[in-house]
């Protein structure tokens, strides 16, 4: 790196002289030359703090982009299946890791625009996580059910842990997270289990399996700081709370009562709970079968409120300030996004940026946030301040957008 | 005469039996990427299960339309009946019987 800025001080330098020379054309030229040669080493250098990944879900690409420049950097091709595909980064955010619906993971270098390592691990896989420390990589599987565990240098196996529960049966397993202490939290969605594993010694994990958590847990999340771990239920009212910080108390069922005797509206789509939100007091989550975000107590685990939104939730996030709140729909309401004022729990924005709205990403502090259009093939950046459009880009039926500041973050 | 209106309605059944090109372009897009959400882009199963041929072989057309069109209690699976009639379902059933 020193080398190349050497270059570059050389170039400007020959430039300096080459203007003072009399030579009509050497003065036209050498210039260029030089910018040219000065863009060259510049190009070597590439930081990866505002990188990130977006996939086109049918053809199965990814695409690197700049989130600085509002650019498309390259395009990393044969991914295989897209199709409900997630991306954690290395803590060193150089390498994505890209999880595929058809057992894929790949391992892409982002200052190289390739891929550096590529396995087939299952036959169908929803999501994965990075370890505390950097080291393992995480993959949750539909089939096989369980999760393989992989060195996140070679991607070759370190331990599988098979989600078997009772008469050979295993079961689909979401809601994979890292948690602090080496540990990885996941839920069973057949099994209606919540399972921990130590990974502290690599080679033998230590897991303790929590039963009776609840009906089909579908998805979870951890909270920002490491402290619960949350699952929400499909097929019974309310979510799990596992409190990270007293795990022998076991699994608690929250807002069992909540939409008990209410009518449930299909649901189009399953909401993720991949960032959903916590602000302030409040932890903000998708209903079930009703248009609505819950607000729920953090100190009580009541529910504190619910506010009425356009369709069914998929993504609840929090502004990473956690001033607003940016929901996005399930079929037929997704062309709308809306936003929530957490300071008074109103209802602040609706903003209809096109067809298919699958994802949203904020900016590592939150100014900007960029929403992924899959039926009109494009990415849109706001700017979440005035709620203005900045740019749009090309991608082609773009669904998850990943930003490499997710490195630093647990459950994430 | 007799003939001739058994032909026109054959002719109108089978008319009716085939979304227009713009529908099945739509049709299309909602099997890859709604149904697909759950059952997977390849239709090789999801949190839904699998809709290849040979995992929809013995269950009869009746069966599939109806799911699609009333979906599945108990199940994930929701009523697609406000997004699409009955003759498209049908088309939509022999769309996922062809390997």
């Amino acid at each position: 790196m020193k080398n190349t800025t050497k270059d570059t001080k050389q170039n400007i330098a020959l430039c300096v002289f080459a203007t003072n020379t009399k030579l009509p054309t050497m003065t036209k030229l050498l210039p260029l030359l030089a910018l040219l040669f000065s863009f060259n080493a510049i190009a070597d250098l590439r930081a990866t703090g505002d990188l990130g990944i977006v996939i086109e879900r049918e053809d199965g690409n990814a695409l690197i982009i700049n989130t600085t420049e509002h650019k498309r950097l390259a395009k990393i091709e044969k991914l295989g299946d897209l199709s409900h595909a997630s991306v954690v980064f290395s803590r060193d955010q150089r390498y994505a890791y890209v999880f595929g619906r058809d057992g894929g993971l790949t391992k892409i270098d982002m200052l190289k625009d390739a891929i550096d390592k590529r396995i087939i691990q299952a036959g169908n896989s929803i999501g994965g996580a990075i370890s505390q420390d950097g080291k393992l990589i995480a993959v949750s599987n539909y089939t096989p059910g369980g999760v393989k565990v992989f060195s996140s240098d070679t991607l070759e196996l370190v331990a599988d842990i098979p989600s078997d529960y009772g008469e050979g049966l295993r079961s689909k397993v979401v809601g994979l997270v890292d948690a602090p202490g080496q540990r990885f939290v996941f839920s069973l969605f057949d099994a209606g289990e919540i399972w921990m594993a130590d990974f502290k010694n690599p080679k033998a994990p230590v897991i303790k399996k929590f039963p009776n958590i609840g009906k089909q847990p579908y998805d979870a999340l951890m909270s920002p700081d490491g402290h619960y771990y949350i699952a929400g239920l499909f097929g019974e009212p309310g979510l799990a709370l596992l409190d990270l910080w007293n795990p022998d108390a076991g699994v608690k069922h929250i807002l069992s009562n909540y939409g008990k005797d209410d009518e449930k509206l299909p649901v189009y789509k399953m909401p993720h709970l991949e960032g959903w939100a916590v602000a302030g007091d409040y932890v903000f989550a998708p209903a079930i079968g009703q248009h609505k975000v819950l607000v729920i107590d953090k100190n009580t685990w009541e529910l504190h409120d619910t506010i009425a939104v356009a369709g069914q939730p998929v993504f609840v996030m929090a502004r990473p300030d956690a001033r607003h709140v940016w929901v996005n729909f399930a079929f037929p309401d997704n062309n709308q996004v809306q936003i929530i004022d957490v300071k008074d729990l109103s209802l602040h924005k609706t903003l209809s940026p096109g067809k298919g709205v699958l994802h949203m990403e904020f900016t590592p502090r939150g100014e900007q946030v960029w929403v992924a259009l899959r039926d009109d093939n494009q990415l849109v950046v706001y700017d979440t301040g005035t709620l203005q459009e900045i740019t749009r880009l090309p991608a082609n039926k773009p669904n998850g957008i990943f930003f490499s500041s997710r490195a630093h973050k647990i459950g994430l | 005469m007799y003939k001739l209106l058994v032909l026109m309605w054959v002719t109108a059944t089978a008319f009716a039996d085939e979304p227009s090109a713009d529908r099945q372009n739509t049709l299309r897009n909602m099997l890859n990427h709604d149904c697909g959400a759950c059952h997977g882009l390849t239709l090789k199963g999801g949190l839904g299960p699998a809709l290849l041929p040979e995992a929809l072989a013995g269950k009869p057309d009746d069966f599939l339309i109806l799911t699609i069109l009333n979906g599945r209690p108990g199940t994930a699976m929701p009523p697609w009946q406000p997004f699409m009639n009955r003759d498209e379902a049908a088309w939509l059933v022999g769309i996922l019987r062809k390997p």
